[in-house]
């Protein structure tokens, strides 16, 4: 864990679509997942051929396969909501092998796992071709607020010293002999969880000192620009366009 | 409680972006007032924190475990703008980076987790501590209610959105009365943990614990202050302690006390009455369900009453809604002494032997499952 | 083991050179510094030393002296309850507060602390781009110093990859890239193998700046600093040749200072 969560969904690549600049790639992502909520559920090929979209876009990306499968799994939780609406929703019954099923919640059942499956691989295909640094550059790109970019730059940053801490105080408590077994050994837990807190919090103090040695007065000069040629926004925007055009035949046929 | 895309529609999912926007807008700018410029180091580190802190098992029972989700805590120890802040920087590095809660979602997300889990956390711990006698020990008591409350009402802000742009149709006060009951026992753990923590800070440092600034404000002076040219005397301290402290933070007005008050009446009125709609079977079977189920998701356990209750029909709940709002109440009372009584015993045995078994705290089930919410 | 002393390895720099300088104004003047916590604690009760341009001085002193809060005192970031910090002439206050950082590098004691941007070179470009160099002045700055440091090849490295030793070295170029006039250093051996600290005393041993090294380290500022002061109780309880002060074993006994076990400092030893 100390080596940094932060990276592992990264995978080192020399792709196309590595290459690209990341706020490109952020909206391309952004555009293509509402575009695939906002196709109607009933256009069950408008999905495969979402999926095939995705497919090729992790072909280029060189990004196996099965890789991309193992990632899927974060959704689990949610098929196991999904698969729980044709028992509850309202409206009209259909048998599947004996058991009454509604329609509307088998469409729903669809609805969810299709377009939930989409995002995850849309979001998991991002991960795994940009760099941590480059979707923090991208996003601020992109306007979210300079102060904001800040605080996950630093919670990246030290996400893995305060994690780090966190498993060294575990190890100082196994090592006394102490075993957390139990809901009675909750305020033990709960003691190094404020030990944490107070760590960090100070260490944040201390960074801040530090970053007022050299001059910081409120705002992180910009070292990087990242920009983007013409052509590499068309690249980019190729996927949410192909969608788009699919959506829309979805609508219409 | 990390939606997924397709979940709610289009429309109320952008909606809930321009909500979760505002919100963070609104956040910003409290954050740089409360931190200044020291907002992005703390508010980052804070965050960081979080994001470790969900990752710290809890043992429940019979190799179950649940995990901290934050919202609460991290409002009630460094105020409600950087708690905002803190949790939405943290969804928003799942949902890029893990792909843990849709992109489109974000917003329903945001405004779930990050902004009504602080808001009603920070509303419930400042009216309580206000009203109870200024100890730590209210402190601590104001954070195991917020931090109860915070997590079944995220729950049931969930429902509203799904209410007006969920993709099927589901009898809404059902979904409703199963989130909300599934997640107050998700809220019983969450609000010991947090109270727990609480508890720890106070011990050690008061100073940083932001619920509890009223009790600190005397200690925190002016920074800067000048002493005298010569090397200061013991009567620079008197000087000091004679003259007026500087009050970090103006009180409140009554009326936004009484405010708070009405709030939490209503909160605690709407979470009993959720209780009171529900057939204590559907209670007990969320219980087993949660309890049992260790190695499946919160989603499916949520889902799970949601199903019984679905299929035995509305009747037999009715019936027996009263006798479920006491158990619900009973529940939650017989928890709320377990974590006193735990309290108590760990701020006494400072040693190892912090976590004596206490019959409450033990007895208290606080049933979370070992992923996510 | 025999005891032996560490070789001083260059001249130290005699109170000649200072006076070979004395028409600059000095790089760090401290007088009369008195400071009180808000809370009361008084950590310094007048404290007065100057440090030449050039000169390397070590601040020795047990924890708790007051060492930190009197550095955090010469960039402005804690203000004088009494007394004046002067650098190069420039009144630390207020009104050119920006300047002031500029020309202090402090390096703080932990590296985690300091190098807070997700790459190294992005940290060390953190000062000068704050200062408002751009551009290709900015990559030059940021260059030179990782240079100076023997780092120059793990600019795009996250800091958090690199070991402890190689840290420090880029926290000591975080801060030469502002070219400061003096480069503070707390503690800089804490935590480091015997490679890394001989590695940094290369480093700042090369370096062309003013520098006041806070430790309680004194073999490494016997090593580095041919001048020495102690903090005791809040003022300069002493302040001379390092091997003079090292060598009062009544001076270092008052002020909880000791050297390793094995080491004594003979007057045989000192120089001149």
């Amino acid at each position: 864990m100390g080596a940094g969560h932060a990276h592992m969904l990264y995978r080192h690549g020399s792709s196309p679509v590595h290459a690209l600049p990341p706020h490109t790639k952020l909206t391309a992502v952004l555009a293509f997942v509402v575009v695939v909520v906002a196709t109607p559920r009933t256009a069950v090929w408008a999905f495969a051929l979402y999926a095939a979209l995705l497919g090729t876009v992790a072909y280029a990306a060189r990004i196996p396969p099965g890789l991309l499968l193992r990632r899927l799994a974060v959704e689990v939780p949610f098929v196991a909501f999904a698969l729980l609406l044709p028992f509850v929703a309202r409206g009209e019954r259909t048998d599947v092998l004996g058991l009454p099923l509604s329609v509307d919640g088998l469409w729903g059942t669809w609805n969810v796992l299709a377009k939930g499956t989409l995002g995850v691989a849309a979001s998991v295909l991002l991960a795994a071709t940009t760099e941590l640094r480059g979707l923090l550059l991208g996003l601020q790109r992109l306007g979210l607020p300079p102060l904001l970019v800040q605080i996950a730059s630093f919670m990246i940053r030290y996400g893995d010293v305060v994690t780090d801490e966190m498993r060294r105080m575990r190890i100082a408590r196994e090592s006394r002999g102490f075993e957390a077994r139990g809901v009675r050994h909750w305020g033990v837990l709960a003691r190094s969880a404020g030990a944490l807190f107070i760590r960090s919090y100070e260490r944040g103090e201390r960074v801040h000192l530090a970053m007022v040695s050299r001059g910081y007065e409120g705002t992180v000069p910009l070292v990087d620009e990242v920009t983007a040629s013409r052509a590499q926004w068309s690249y980019a925007l190729a996927l949410p366009l192909s969608a788009l055009v699919v959506c829309l035949l979805g609508w219409t046929l | 409680m990390h939606v997924p895309d397709g979940f709610i529609d289009a429309p109320v999912s952008a909606a809930a972006g321009a909500v979760a926007a505002g919100a963070v807008a609104v956040s910003l700018r409290g954050a740089r007032r409360e931190l200044g410029e020291r907002a992005a180091p703390l508010a980052g580190l804070v965050a960081a924190f979080v994001f470790a802190a969900q990752m710290l098992n809890f043992p429940v029972a019979a190799g179950t475990s649940g995990h901290l989700l934050g919202g609460a805590l991290a409002t009630i120890l460094v105020g409600p703008y950087t708690g905002v802040l803190c949790v939405t920087v943290v969804l928003l590095v799942q949902g890029l980076l893990f792909a843990d809660g849709g992109l489109t979602a974000l917003g329903v997300n945001i405004t779930n987790m990050a902004v009504v889990t602080t808001v009603v956390a920070y509303a419930v711990c400042r009216g309580l501590v206000r009203v109870l006698p200024r100890t730590r020990r209210s402190v601590t008591v104001s954070a195991f209610a917020a931090a109860l409350l915070s997590v079944p009402a995220a729950a049931a802000a969930f429902t509203c959105f799904y209410a007006v742009g969920g993709t099927t149709d589901v009898p809404v006060g059902q979904v409703l009365t199963a989130m909300v009951g599934v997640h107050v026992l998700i809220g019983v753990g969450e609000a010991a943990i947090t109270a727990l923590t609480v508890g720890a800070v106070l011990a050690v440092r008061p100073d940083l614990v932001y619920g509890a600034r009223d009790l600190t404000a005397p200690l925190r002076l002016c920074v800067g202050g000048e002493p005298a040219d010569a090397p200061p005397s013991p009567t620079l301290d008197l000087a000091r302690a004679g003259g007026a402290p500087t009050p970090a933070l103006t009180p409140r007005s009554p009326r936004k006390v009484l405010l708070a008050g009405l709030a939490i009446s209503l909160l605690l009125a709407g979470v009993v009455s959720f209780y009171a709609s529900a057939a204590p079977d559907g209670l007990e079977k969320a219980a087993a369900d949660e309890g049992i189920e260790a190695g499946a998701g919160e989603h499916g356990a949520a889902g799970s009453p949601l199903a019984d209750y679905g299929v035995r029909g509305i009747t037999d709940g009715r019936l027996s809604g009263g006798l479920a709002g006491v158990i619900g109440v009973g529940l939650t009372v017989a928890a709320g002494t377990g974590v006193l009584c735990t309290v108590r015993i760990v701020r006494t045995v400072r040693g190892r032997r912090a976590g004596e078994p206490s019959p409450a705290a033990t007895g208290s089930p606080a049933p979370r499952t070992p992923r996510d919410v | 083991m025999t005891p032996e002393t560490p070789e001083t390895p260059e001249t130290p720099k005699t109170p000649e050179v200072s006076a070979a300088r004395a028409s600059e104004p000095p790089s760090l003047e401290v007088s009369r510094l008195a400071f009180a916590y808000p809370d009361g604690h008084q950590a310094l009760f007048g404290v007065d030393f100057r440090i030449a341009r050039g000169e390397r001085v070590a601040l020795l002193g047990p924890n708790g002296a007051g060492k930190t809060t009197l550095v955090l005192h010469l960039n402005g970031i804690l203000t004088a309850g009494a007394g004046t910090v002067k650098v190069a002439g420039l009144p630390v206050g207020r009104a050119h507060l920006a300047e002031i950082r500029r020309r202090v590098g402090i390096v703080f004691q932990d590296p985690d602390d300091q190098l807070f941007m997700p790459t190294v070179r992005e940290d060390v470009a953190f000062g000068p781009a704050a200062a408002g160099l751009r551009g290709a002045a900015l990559q030059d700055a940021v260059d030179r110093a990782l240079a100076a440091v023997g780092m120059a090849e793990y600019g795009h490295r996250p800091p958090h990859h690199l070991s402890f030793g190689q840290r420090r070295r880029v926290a000591v170029a975080t801060v030469l890239a502002t070219e400061p006039e003096i480069l503070v250093l707390d503690e800089p051996s804490s935590n480091l193998d015997p490679a890394s600290r001989r590695e940094l005393a290369d480093v700042i041993r090369s370096l062309d700046v003013t520098v006041l090294m806070v430790t309680h380290d004194l073999p490494y500022a016997l090593e580095l600093c041919p001048r020495a002061m102690v903090l005791g109780d809040g003022v300069i309880a002493a302040d001379g040749r390092t091997g003079d002060l090292l060598a009062d074993e009544d001076l270092l006994r008052t002020h909880r200072l000791e050297l390793p076990y094995g080491y004594r400092l003979t007057p045989r030893n000192r120089r001149g």
